[in-house]
């Protein structure tokens, strides 16, 4: 093997898409399959530039379709393999995330969300949650990691990885728009330096040994003749799912205790969230803040736990209620009212937000 | 489940599963003769263990168990991109993608003709049997012109859904010198084996894309016997289809 | 008490709005402080105003990336000043070039509802006495001289490591841009 992409601790000013590139040399993908959609261009771009120079490789493909179905083609091969996209693209790419969630096929997928619906922005949204949670024709087999800046992309690119071929389930790197052309600080490392061990990744095709002489063959399908015999496949799916559910589960909140309103909101968004509890606490008001780092699966217990008893939650997103439904399916049967500040398609800043609380705590 | 078959002739591929004979294609079929050529061609190339075959949703989903070969099962249409994916990963294995052609010409028209454009080095066949059989005989690209279909009642107007699309020419057409291009029929089964070697070499000597077409039997949905299935496949279909070379590495080619 | 400063410059293309932002937001992650710098972006710009929105600060981390109230706001051509008129608040120091036209100079904020409104010749001084091509390290100069957000020293070492070879091919070129930077700073001293 090549020498190390990262040897040292390198502390960079760059853009998000330099650092998903970084983190996915580092992290040892072998291949990056994808085609051109802004805001993820960029990705393609660095990752080509420093490919050869790692011995790793990249295809662009005729479509998101093609760049989906080919990193399935290469994950079966045993082999790291990852795309990215983002809008109309992260809708042809529910096609292979299904047959993943079937098959049971480690895709690793960045998306940085632009808005919609339709072609609407290259700019940046949060509008990409339910298809990357729950789009396609299945039932969400998938892990999402929502990142809220350029440590996270460096961090949770690699985790990725590791997420997808431990528990052998498509991942899903969920930003935005304004996290792959924003700037700013990042400290880029060698996983193994932080005990980070890379996933073995093992062949579903190809492995020694001629097939029917020195092993039996695999046939792997994703089509099943009866109901029952589908019923079967998804409950396993579901038992998979759920035996694994609780160690990937992550999240972060603060200055809950006393809080009288919880404010929550994920990627980017959280980051105003957090600014604008600071600065409400600084004034005395009783806020706490909570950010879902999975939306799949979504830390629904932990939520509930954290606001058991306020007086109000006030959901946050660049979206219209694509969080705030995750949100109330785990909330479930508790009384707490959710409050409601979207912004779909448009960013949210901190002084806003306390604004909008100074208002509900009137 | 399995029926003893040491008594029945001709001998099976050694690259078969003997497990999954008899096969599961309608009597009348053409897979079966499709899928005996390919395994003649491996066995001859001595390349069982390093084969990958792919294999598209319709009626070729039922080759999925049909070779002691590992196999994926994609979506429609998305057999050329994964075996596409599977060859970019690992350049040593020899990756076939096996499709209808509703697969291969209409839902997945784009990966065909990209895989083609970027002379990626994998081995495409396409079954040509002028309808959608799994779904229950609707009309695909390669219906005929008056040939009625479940979607084309009144027979395929040329007016209303266009000319039949003739794949290998196209391909042909817009493929690298290096690339291998050719239709052949069940009804040569023996000279489809050939083009199914070439094809393979092309692959395996690294000189280019690979494409066969063959033109096969549905008799389930043509809804005729045996005599005219026949009939249909050297009468109308062979007119309509010209079978032969249409490139071979350093030579060009063109049909018969 | 935070010195977080919001940063909003904004321009048309080729005036070299993104790199003046790039070299500073750059310069002051050199020197220890936090830092956000992000380029609007989106078919706009393809022919419309270009935007850099920034966030300097000391210790705080930075929150979202783009803002709704500018501590700064730098516009340099009439669009651009119909481009910032949402981000103008009664703190805003507000900063405009004395090129745009009597049109534009009625959409500009009132002086009373800004904490201070400062007219700088930036294009005129690059055409007349210095060269047109430094014009936005005049700007660049200004941006400095009301945010201190780094010592002149660091801009004139990031545009040193810039512009490396065309200084070395020519001094006169360092001389010119060191002055522009120092013309910036004095703009608006």
């Amino acid at each position: 093997m090549a020498t190390k992409p990262i040897e040292k601790d390198t502390n960079v000013f760059v853009t998000g898409n330099e650092v998903v590139a970084w983190a996915a040399l580092a992290a040892d993908a072998q291949i990056m399959y994808g085609y051109p959609i802004t805001p993820q261009n960029e990705i393609m771009h660095y990752w080509t530039r420093l490919a050869p120079q790692h011995d790793r490789r990249f295809l662009q493909t005729e479509d998101e379709l093609s760049a989906g179905f080919t990193t399935c083609g290469g994950v079966m091969t045993g082999t790291r393999a990852f795309t990215a996209t983002a809008g109309p693209g992260t809708i042809l790419m529910q096609e292979p995330i299904t047959m993943a969630e079937m098959m049971r096929i480690p895709l690793v997928v960045v998306v940085q969300q632009r808005g919609g619906p339709s072609t609407a922005t290259v700019i940046y949204s949060q509008q990409e949650v339910n298809l990357c949670c729950y789009g396609g024709n299945g039932e969400g087999f998938r892990v999402v990691y929502s990142t809220s800046g350029h440590q996270d992309l460096y961090d949770y690119t690699i985790k990725a990885f590791n997420t997808a071929w431990k528990y052998r389930v498509p991942t899903i790197v969920l930003g935005d728009g304004y996290q792959a052309k924003m700037r700013e600080a990042v400290t880029m490392y060698d996983p193994a330096s932080r005990g980070i061990e890379m996933e073995p990744t093992t062949p579903f095709v190809g492995a020694e040994g001629c097939p029917g002489v020195d092993r039996d063959p695999r046939f792997y399908r994703n089509t099943y003749n009866t109901e029952e015999e589908l019923l079967d496949v998804v409950n396993d799916l579901k038992a998979h799912y759920d035996s694994f559910k609780d160690e990937v589960i992550e999240y972060e909140e603060s200055d809950i205790d006393d809080a009288e309103i919880v404010v929550v909101g994920h990627g980017v968004v959280s980051r105003a969230c957090k600014e604008a509890v600071k600065a409400l606490r600084k004034d005395g008001f009783k806020v706490g803040y909570f950010r879902p780092i999975t939306l799949r699966p979504f830390p629904e217990k932990q939520l509930a736990a954290a606001v058991e008893g306020k007086k109000c939650v006030l959901a946050v997103e660049s979206a219209l209620g694509q969080m705030k439904r995750l949100m109330t399916d785990g909330l479930y049967g508790m009384t707490v009212p959710i409050e409601e500040y979207f912004k779909p398609g448009k960013g949210v800043s901190a002084q806003e937000l306390v604004e909008k609380v100074k208002s509900m705590m009137d | 489940m399995a029926v003893e078959l040491t008594n029945v002739a001709p001998a099976m591929p050694a690259c078969w599963r003997k497990e999954t004979k008899t096969h599961k294609f309608c009597p009348g079929c053409g897979h079966g003769i499709v899928l005996k050529a390919l395994g003649e061609a491996i066995d001859e190339l001595g390349i069982q263990d390093k084969v990958i075959f792919t294999v598209d949703i319709g009626c070729c989903l039922l080759a999925i168990d049909f070779f002691n070969v590992d196999t994926v099962q994609t979506h429609h249409g998305r057999t050329n991109a994964v075996c596409t994916g599977i060859k970019r990963a690992t350049p040593d294995k020899i990756c076939i993608a096996y499709m209808g052609d509703g697969g291969g010409y209409a839902i997945g028209s784009q990966h065909l003709v990209n895989a083609a454009a970027r002379n990626e080095r994998i081995t495409s066949i396409l079954v040509n049997n002028t309808n959608y059989g799994m779904t229950g005989g609707q009309m695909a690209p390669t219906t005929l012109p008056g040939q009625k279909t479940e979607t084309s009642p009144y027979g395929r107007s040329v007016e209303q859904q266009g000319q039949p699309t003739h794949g290998p020419e196209m391909i042909a057409a817009m493929a690298a010198e290096g690339a291998y291009v050719a239709r052949g029929t069940v009804a040569k089964p023996k000279v489809l084996k050939k083009y199914f070697k070439k094809a393979l070499e092309a692959q395996m000597n690294g000189s280019g894309f690979s494409f066969v077409e063959a033109l096969s039997t549905c008799p389930t949905n043509w809804a005729t016997n045996a005599k005219k299935t026949w009939a249909f496949l050297e009468g109308p279909m062979a007119e309509e289809y010209p079978t032969g070379e249409f490139k071979v590495p350093g030579e060009g080619g063109k049909a018969e | 008490m935070s010195d977080l400063k919001r940063i909003m410059l904004a321009g048309e293309g080729g005036q070299g709005v993104q790199s003046v932002a790039m070299i500073l937001s750059e310069a002051s992650y050199k020197a220890g402080k936090q830092v956000m710098y992000i380029p609007n972006f989106g078919v706009e710009q393809r022919g419309g105003v270009s935007v850099a929105f920034m966030q300097i600060s000391s210790e705080d981390p930075i929150g979202s990336p783009k803002f709704d109230d500018a501590d700064i706001i730098v516009a340099l051509s009439d669009r651009a000043v119909r481009r910032v008129q949402d981000f103008v608040n009664p703190n805003t120091i507000y900063v405009y070039d004395s090129a745009i036209s009597d049109e534009a100079r009625k959409d500009l904020p009132k002086e009373d509802e800004v904490a201070k409104l400062v007219e700088i010749s930036a294009h005129e001084i690059a055409n007349t006495e210095l060269h047109v091509r430094v014009f936005n390290v005049i700007i660049m100069g200004a941006v400095l001289g009301l945010t201190h957000m780094v010592p002149e020293e660091d801009i004139k070492a990031a545009l040193e490591k810039k512009f490396a070879k065309k200084f070395e091919a020519d001094p006169s070129l360092r001389d010119m841009n060191y002055t522009a930077l120092r013309k910036g700073m004095e703009l608006v001293g």
